[in-house]
């Protein structure tokens, strides 16, 4: 194969450049020092500030707790508009799954705000974020199941039902153990985007609720300590165990997210 | 009744409304209704205090009704337009540098073994799981008034007698991090479209007398053109609603069209202006939507 020396040099840069950044942040979080300029010496002191950050500690709770009611309805919903976007081919289904994902978020974010405060007149907090991350998470796990059930062989149903299998049945022994990987994968997914989403809950939060990632923006928006450094590493380092855990434990998953 | 109604449903009839109705339902509700709500209210004055004000009210001297004025305002106020015609500038930038910079690394891991390019395609993947704002943070850090960049740089410069610059808060800022946060967009379609190139291809070429730039740029890079925008498309239409990176790195005067419509939204509270905005963001990324659809239609099978 023609891999050039200059590609080589030229995709390092790359790498480089994706890596570098990331990894000056994790090397500032164990400086001794308030400022992100020189290196002073090693420190845990931001990892300990951070454990005693008590609205730091409500909005990681909140993140969790949002991120786990969004994802399990977006997969239930997104499971369902895969199946029937397979299925029964319906235009208008799959054009109102798929035009979420594709579009800005900021639209997305300021149409449910307009919707949630002058229709619905509803307060925002909780509530309002939940529905808003259902909303845009849909799309994906309906994307990642309808791709797994692309991938089949029809004939596999058409047996179920010439052996008399009713359509829940064939359901629950036939498609459901067989798209199982692509619905993990895209409640992994919805979990994910869920909890790292920053534009759309910045405008469907109001002032009551924060998330880590409204909480980690107003820090850098107001003042950077490097606490920041230390909440930013230990949240890498999270989404690293994760990846490697689901390499490990369910290769498939992984591949059905890339 | 009882029997009639049986006749209609058949079973495979109420399956398939089970299964697409929630979801239909659900987007119906919180997709459909909140743009059409949205397109209603570009149509409306704004509220005395925020949001929308009232269709009909018993003092006429309140704003009431329907009225083009929002759109009127968008027309009549260069401003308005600057600040778009700046949007896709940026966008347009971004959306070159990283092709520039993924279409190497794409065509690398796609000429790769095998069995090292799911490693290199994860190693893009990776910092980009990371989150947004860590990741736009990071270019804080990067181009800080005491970093090694921003001192050398301007070492530099001092030795060229000229004056310092300030790299945070500036426009290059926010290009940087627009190119770092997008940069996986362009390069995944890329590979995808690369790793699927005939290899026998650039042997005829080759064969025939083409040196290595006319192997590229006659086999390779035509060939590679559904990837290039696929990835321009998912580039492009992100940026262009972009508002968290000039808030972040930005200076003052570095607004986008999404700092515009944020603006709108949770700052003067100009409801109607803030849907017009969103409306003309709208018609800009169908139209980019559609154009990157018809050029990479056009090309035959490697899309």
């Amino acid at each position: 194969m023609r891999r050039g020396p200059w590609l080589w040099v030229a995709a390092l840069a790359v790498y480089a450049f994706l890596y570098v950044p990331l990894a000056i942040v994790v090397a500032y979080s164990f400086n001794d020092s308030r400022l992100n300029a020189e290196w002073v010496g090693f420190t845990w002191h931001w990892y300990d500030v951070l454990l005693h950050d008590e609205a730091m500690l409500t909005a990681a709770g909140n993140s969790l707790f949002i991120a786990l009611v969004s994802s399990l309805i977006a997969t239930a919903l997104g499971t369902m508009a895969g199946i029937a976007m397979h299925r029964y081919k319906l235009r208008l289904l799959t054009f109102m799954v798929l035009i979420p994902v594709a579009m800005p978020e900021i639209l997305l974010g300021v149409s449910l705000l307009l919707f949630f405060i002058q229709v619905l007149n509803l307060t925002l907090g909780m509530l309002s974020i939940v529905l808003a991350h259902i909303t845009f998470s849909i799309g994906f796990v309906a994307i990642i199941v309808r791709a797994r059930l692309a991938g089949m062989d029809e004939s596999i149903f058409e047996a179920a039902r010439d052996l008399g299998a009713s359509p829940w049945e064939t359901f629950r022994y036939i498609t459901f153990p067989l798209i199982l990987p692509g619905v993990v994968a895209g409640g992994l997914m919805a979990f994910t985007l869920s909890i790292d989403d920053f534009v759309i809950t910045f405008f469907t939060a109001g002032v009551g609720v924060s998330t880590l990632p409204l909480h980690i923006y107003s820090m850098i928006k107001i003042a950077v300590t490097p606490e920041v450094n230390a909440v930013s590493t230990l949240l890498m380092l999270l989404t690293l165990t994760m990846i490697v855990l689901a390499s490990k434990f369910a290769p498939d998953v992984l591949k059905g997210k890339a | 009744m009882a029997v009639r109604a049986e006749k209609f449903i058949s079973p495979a009839r109420l399956t398939r409304w089970l299964v697409s109705g929630p979801p239909f339902v659900f987007l119906l509700l919180f997709f459909v209704m909140p743009s059409v709500i949205m397109v209603l209210a570009s149509f409306r004055y704004p509220g005395e205090f925020g949001g929308l004000a009232p269709l009909t009210a018993s003092d006429p001297a309140v704003l009431q009704g329907v009225t083009l004025e929002t759109y009127r305002f968008f027309f009549s106020d260069p401003i308005y337009s600057r600040v778009f015609v700046k949007s896709i500038i940026m966008a347009f930038a971004t959306t070159l540098i990283c092709l520039v910079m993924a279409y190497p690394l794409a065509l690398l891991i796609a000429r790769s073994p095998k069995k090292s390019r799911d490693l290199m395609v994860l190693l893009v993947i990776l910092p980009f799981a990371s989150n947004f704002l860590i990741r736009v943070y990071a270019w804080m850090i990067v181009l800080g008034p005491q970093s090694a960049l921003s001192l050398m740089a301007n070492s530099m410069l001092q030795g060229l007698g000229m004056e310092p610059v300030r790299l945070l808060f500036s426009p290059f800022a926010v290009l940087i991090a627009m190119v770092y946060v997008h940069l996986p967009f362009m390069v995944l379609p890329l590979y995808t479209n690369l790793e699927k190139h005939d290899p026998a291809l650039l042997d005829a070429a080759q064969d025939l007398g083409a040196n290595a730039w006319q192997r590229f740029w006659r086999v390779t890079f035509p060939l590679s053109l559904p990837g290039i925008f696929s990835g321009s498309a998912l580039v492009f239409i992100p940026v262009l609603g972009m508002f968290a990176i000039p808030d972040i790195l930005g200076g003052t005067g570095d607004m986008l069209i999404g700092n515009l419509i944020k603006e709108q939204f949770l700052g003067t509270r100009d409801w109607p202006f803030g849907s017009t905005l969103s409306i003309m963001l709208t018609v800009a990324v169908l139209l980019i939507a559609w154009l990157a659809a018809k050029l990479a239609g056009k090309r035959g099978s490697y899309a």
